[in-house]
């Protein structure tokens, strides 16, 4: 008996925590995905009727403004904030005396909440106070930066907010992969006298693609999932300007009462980070057991 | 690290080398203005009065500081209908935080000590179902929480927010003590068995000892995310159980009364402060967890 019971007590140890995983993620989503095939309103139904959720959400206008939101904003939050990190990362590698100062100043952006974010941002774009305002009295009687209460302009004040709070994180990240080059070879090349900017395009940045590949992971992780940012800064709005498919399914699950369309919308979310993280996670594993 | 400054025709590179050096550190500068001024900005407009700041700039200092919006953000700031100020919801995102950092620590260990030490067959599955659950999008999984909360009478309470935390806590938990105790050569389990220590003895006496600093990271990144959370704590939170970031975000949208920014940047720095002064005491850990989270290995 004790020694059934020595031998099957790490899979007993183990077994809460798996069965809750079960349970709560893939027990979860199973639910999500069974509600979303039903006419589920403000209560769920479980009667599946076939894909008329999905029909309706690709049919709203909102979601569609929701969906291209979600690229605009992916697209530059990811590629803006790659460039910069990468770029400040090169920029603090150079033997700079001030470095652990500069970087504990790019990257504390990322221990605030993104509601904390998103309100001081508000405060510096809000145009009757902030910027706009700050630069007018300086004499520039013309300036205008009102992006946060423009429909058409809104969302880019939300990169705005998200590239100052991640990327310094992007800019540890290629920091610590400036690091880990081999500085043989990199000594090699300037003895062999290549100027700088070359040994940094054809030897540095080429060998650091895993941690682009990372960075990339994390950051459309994050834009995905952004919901804090967008309802602190702008509330979604002007209108509905700034939805993304998280505050949609947000208004849809809590304050629409719509759970069909809420269950419909997370689906279409989770296809699409699992088309991202799934190869990712894949190769990562795999890459372990080998 | 890589110098470059150091090339060997000394005599050519002064000047060109000084002006480099010039644009360098003015450019590392420039960024550096930009990333502090958000947190300037609050902390002199939480300083100013609510006339001086309709009539001054922006980033002007404050010409008489005051102190008053910090404790009406504190103690009368109004969240919907109370108006008790942040404290009482500070208080609720530390009865949350604490003790879902705890047991997710707890379990992460226990766990990555399992997966990592005592393999068996099914284990690389396990972790792996686990490690794809870090990874989903919340919303997927809002509205069955919603229900299932209700049902087990935790609907809208803190240790319902603890218990959501402490779920999509363990894959992260698990994932970094794995990491962490794979390092561990297992001929240390081994030798330890034959000695005829069981399963938690070798944990207790042989594998704790040895955690601190992945404790740290792990408690860091854990207490970071559950602090500065939102999703789950507007969605499963009510009148008076918000934590903090669900207050603040009331606090700052409502749209009755006289809107008072000096109030708003107090309080946001007040949510802010507890993991700004994690990152400042212990960056070098902050720093390993956010790469650990994503670079894995």
């Amino acid at each position: 008996m004790t020694e059934w019971l020595e031998r099957h007590v790490p899979k007993m140890v183990l077994a809460p925590s798996f069965v809750a995983v079960l349970i709560f993620v893939y027990g979860f989503i199973i639910w999500t995905g069974w509600v979303s095939l039903t006419r589920s309103k403000l209560m769920p139904k479980y009667e599946i009727k076939g894909f008329i959720q999905y029909d309706r959400l690709f049919a709203s206008p909102r979601w569609d403004t929701a969906m291209d939101n979600l690229f605009i904003f992916g697209g530059l939050f990811i590629g803006i904030s790659l460039i910069l990190g990468l770029f400040l990362a090169i920029l603090l590698d150079q033997k700079i005396r001030a470095e652990g100062a500069l970087r504990t100043i790019y990257l504390y952006p990322m221990a605030l909440s993104m509601i904390v974010t998103g309100t001081a941002w508000k405060w510096i774009m809000n145009p009757g106070l902030g910027i706009e305002a700050t630069v007018r009295s300086w004499g520039f009687e013309s300036f205008t930066f009102n992006w946060i209460t423009d429909p058409n302009m809104a969302i880019y004040a939300v990169v705005i907010a998200a590239v100052w709070q991640a990327s310094g994180f992007v800019m540890a990240l290629f920091l610590a992969g400036l690091r880990s080059v081999d500085e043989e070879i990199i000594k090699a090349a300037q003895v062999d006298g290549i100027p700088t900017w070359r040994i940094y395009s054809a030897i540095i940045i080429p060998s650091m693609a895993p941690i682009f590949l990372s960075a990339f992971i994390v950051l459309a992780h994050l834009a995905i999932k952004s919901f804090d940012l967008v309802i602190a800064l702008t509330g979604g709005g002007p209108g509905y300007a700034t939805d993304l498919p998280a505050t949609y399914m947000y208004a849809m699950a809590f304050s629409r009462g719509d759970i069909g369309q809420a269950a419909s919308s997370a689906m279409v979310m989770m296809g699409v980070v699992f088309t991202i993280v799934v190869p990712y996670l894949y190769s990562e594993l795999r890459a372990k057991h080998d | 690290m890589t110098d470059f400054t150091q090339s060997y025709d000394a005599p050519r590179r002064n000047y060109s080398q000084l002006v480099l050096r010039w644009l360098l550190f003015s450019l590392l500068g420039l960024f550096a203005l930009f990333y502090l001024m958000p947190l300037f900005v609050m902390v002199t407009t939480s300083l100013k009065s609510l006339e001086e700041i309709r009539t001054g700039s922006l980033v002007a200092l404050p010409r008489e500081v005051t102190f008053d919006a910090w404790r009406t953000a504190w103690s009368e700031t109004c969240t919907g209908v109370k108006c008790e100020g942040l404290k009482p919801y500070f208080w609720n995102s530390v009865l949350m935080t604490v003790p879902a950092v705890f047991i997710a620590t707890l379990l992460g260990a226990v766990n990555g000590y399992v997966i990592a030490q005592w393999r068996f067959k099914g284990a690389n599955l396990i972790f792996s179902l686990m490690l794809f659950g870090c990874f989903i999008p919340f919303q997927v999984v809002l509205l069955p929480m919603a229900r299932s909360l209700g049902i087990l009478g935790l609907a809208g309470s803190i240790p319902g927010l603890i218990f959501v935390h402490v779920i999509y806590g363990i894959g992260f938990t698990t994932l970094f003590f794995r990491n962490y105790y794979v390092t561990i050569p297992s001929e240390l389990t081994k030798a330890a068995k034959v000695d005829g220590a069981g399963f938690f003895r070798i944990f207790w006496s042989i594998f704790l000892p040895l955690s601190l600093p992945i404790v740290v990271v792990t408690v860091i990144w854990q207490f970071t995310n559950i602090w500065n959370d939102f999703l789950f704590g507007v969605s499963f939170s009510q009148a008076g159980t918000q934590p903090v970031t669900v207050a603040l975000n009331n606090i700052v949208n409502s749209t009755t009364g006289v809107k008072e920014y000096n109030v708003d940047m107090a309080a946001a720095i007040i949510a802010a402060l507890p993991t700004l002064l994690v990152y400042v005491v212990a960056g070098k850990y902050f720093i390993r967890g956010l790469t650990a989270g994503s670079v894995k290995g």
